[in-house]
């Protein structure tokens, strides 16, 4: 339905959207998310026609959006961030000049407009002023005149900005309604709004997709692994054996901190809760365990850290083509991976040395679990 | 575009612009009519009309201030680009719906002619002749008006800076017969002109290099006409100023011609400023 190839727009020196490549397919509900200021309403605006890229190019339902502007308009419906609405026109003057402007006439304007002003709600309020509503009324008149004549894509800039919850499960409710015939793409930088109507994801920031792909996958990708933090007091090596023989653990990263206390952080499946397991296997192997403590991944954490300041997507170094950019989630996944693993080789290569030299004890094994750390001292400090 | 153009129109008439542009054209004309062709019993029309002129003054920077920069400023020129018409077929549907604001009063004008007539002989031809020209030359400062509100976001500003212009292009025939028709000064002139292409030229592509040489060609060009034949430079400026002085070509309708290089030339400069109008819209999505 809608193509986007290589799309890239500067402003002067500044670049809002570098290399953005992604597919749209009809009778989806498609999730543009990113933090503020990521390039998702530059996006939008260009796939809109509101505003030219700089490279790169659209194409909506088969025509593309500089060469045939009128045809490729005529399948979109949009709704910018901030409604364009005259506030001197009552919503039916409005969503009529609207229809009327996507071609409408007569008999079949009268219906479009009727259709828009119930599908929103707007009934009551269709025959006042524009400038005397509130704002979430104002919001609706802008996502009925999107809606206004069935256009096959219904794009949206954040819908439910400065909603009231209810207005919010409202619209959230008409947004799926719509996505049953239509193709919607709508953006946030909220994530459980996202999660909530849409099929797809497209997780953008700073200019880039850093992620792409339903929210099945994602959610499986991201969620589907849990992790145990966990301290004990014993032989590295020994901690890895009794670990690595557990189903279930997926992999594990050692960390020898303090005199004797080893620090392990194990992936697990989401299914399965391998702490007991742990617990009575170390308790075998006559291994102490200092603490563990369970930590899930949520879609919200890996949305942060895709989006965050430290994260560098591995798709920018080479000039993005597009299978690059196209990057899944699996993808990502892995290169996130490969970045965990490598961690520990930036110290020195004397890892398997058990008592670790006394500077290493000023490194706390992992910063957030230090206070625990300290508790426990008192407990096992006559040993 | 039918949809934007009847948009405007009824904007017009539901706010106050309409109908105050339309009654301070009419109550000027009127004041004019009942002393010059009642009072003084003067038969011909059209120098009524030449009189009333000034009242395009005030009137088109208000009719013209909001047509662009309101919509920028509301950020409802997002709606219009993403709706399936061109920007082309938006501009001149605002344009042919200020110009049919005009036509309402010019239609009533056009009525006086007839009712004088009643009372004694009225030359009706150049009557209605000066009534074309006068409603070109408004059609004419409105593109003009509409282009400085496609400049900036805010109606108070398009007003004034409408204002001006039209002021500047009002007494500039005045103003020609001030500058010296010397060679010298048109030469200084053209170089200033010559800076100024540069200027916009550096504005518009941003490259430095090309507008300095655009500025050199002319100015080498220019000075080399000089060298060769200084006279050609003689009272030079004042006569371009007069030639592209939109309210002078009045003054021939008055003295009872139909000139029609002025009705061309009204009608050029209504397609040259609602074409610059379209280029500064598309600017905006290329910014």
């Amino acid at each position: 339905m809608i193509e986007v190839k290589n799309l890239v727009k500067r402003y002067g020196d500044n670049t809002a959207v570098r290399g953005v490549s992604f597919t749209v397919e009809k009778g989806r509900i498609y999730g543009f998310l990113g933090p503020n200021g990521a390039g998702k309403s530059t996006t939008m605006n260009i796939i809109t026609g509101c505003l030219a890229a700089t490279e790169g190019e659209v194409t909506v339902g088969g025509y593309d959006i500089y060469e045939d502007p009128v045809e490729a308009k005529a399948c979109i419906g949009y709704l910018p961030e901030q409604p364009p609405l005259y506030m001197d026109m009552t919503p039916y003057e409005y969503l009529e000049f609207v229809g009327r402007a996507k071609g409408l006439r007569g008999d079949k304007l009268y219906k479009a407009v009727e259709a828009a002003v119930t599908k929103t709600g707007l009934t009551a309020y269709a025959d006042r002023l524009i400038k005397n509503l509130s704002k979430g009324y104002k919001q609706r008149v802008g996502i009925a005149q999107a809606i206004i004549g069935d256009p096959e894509v219904i794009i949206l800039d954040e819908p439910t900005v400065g909603l009231d919850p209810r207005q919010i499960i409202e619209i959230r409710e008409l947004i799926r309604e719509l996505g049953q015939d239509h193709t919607v793409i709508l953006s946030s930088h909220i994530l459980p709004e996202i999660s909530a109507v849409c099929d797809y994801v497209i997780i953008i920031a700073k200019g880039r997709i850093v992620a792409s792909d339903t929210l099945e996958n994602l959610t499986r990708l991201y969620e589907g692994k849990n992790y145990v933090d966990l301290i004990a007091r014993g032989d590295e090596d020994k901690i890895r054996r009794i670990i690595e023989s557990i189903p279930g653990a997926d992999s594990v990263e050692l960390d020898a901190g303090e005199i004797g206390r080893v620090h392990a952080r194990i992936a697990m499946q989401k299914e399965v809760d391998i702490r007991e397991d742990l617990f009575f296997r170390f308790a075998d192997a006559k291994v102490p365990i200092l603490s563990m403590e369970f930590e899930e991944v949520t879609l919200e954490k890996v949305f942060l850290e895709l989006t965050g300041d430290h994260f560098e997507p591995t798709v920018s170094e080479p000039e993005p083509t597009e299978e690059d950019v196209r990057m899944t989630a699996e993808e990502i996944f892995a290169a996130q991976a490969v970045q965990n693993v490598q961690k520990p080789t930036d110290e020195p290569a004397g890892e398997p040395e058990p008592a670790p030299a006394p500077e290493k004890a000023e490194k706390p094994a992992k910063p957030a679990k230090n206070g625990d750390d300290d508790d426990y001292k008192p407990l096992f400090g006559g040993n | 575009m039918s949809a934007v153009y009847k948009k405007e129109l009824k904007t017009y008439f539901t706010g106050m612009t309409g109908p105050v542009f339309i009654c301070f054209i009419l109550l000027m004309t009127g004041i004019f009519t009942v002393v010059y062709n009642l009072q003084g019993l003067y038969p011909n029309f059209e120098v009524t009309v030449n009189q009333v002129v000034f009242v395009y003054l005030l009137a088109i920077p208000v009719l013209t201030m909001r047509s662009i920069a309101e919509e920028k400023h509301s950020r409802t020129d997002q709606l219009l680009y993403s709706l399936p018409m061109s920007v082309t077929s938006i501009v001149i549907a605002k344009y042919l719906a200020m110009v049919t604001v005009l036509a309402i009063p010019v239609c009533v004008m056009a009525f006086y002619p007839l009712l004088l007539a009643t009372f004694g002989t009225v030359h009706l031809a150049s009557a209605y002749g000066m009534l074309l020209a006068f409603f070109l030359l408004g059609a004419s400062l409105i593109a003009i008006g509409m282009f400085i509100s496609s400049l900036t976001e805010s109606q108070v500003i398009a007003a004034v800076v409408s204002l001006a212009v039209t002021l500047l292009v009002y007494f500039m025939s005045g103003l020609s017969n001030m500058i010296s028709t010397d060679a010298s000064v048109s030469l200084i002139g053209f170089l200033a002109i010559a800076c100024v292409i540069g200027l916009i030229v550096n504005a518009m592509i941003r490259n430095t290099v090309l507008a300095l040489s655009v500025t050199g060609v002319l100015a080498l060009a220019t000075v080399g006409v000089y060298l060769v034949d200084s006279t050609l430079f003689a009272g030079a400026i004042p006569d371009i100023l007069s030639a592209i002085s939109l309210f002078d070509r009045l003054t021939t309708f008055q003295n009872g011609m139909f000139d029609l290089t002025a009705i061309i030339f009204y009608l050029s400069v209504c397609g040259l400023f609602v074409y610059l109008t379209v280029q500064s819209m598309e600017k905006k999505r290329w910014n």
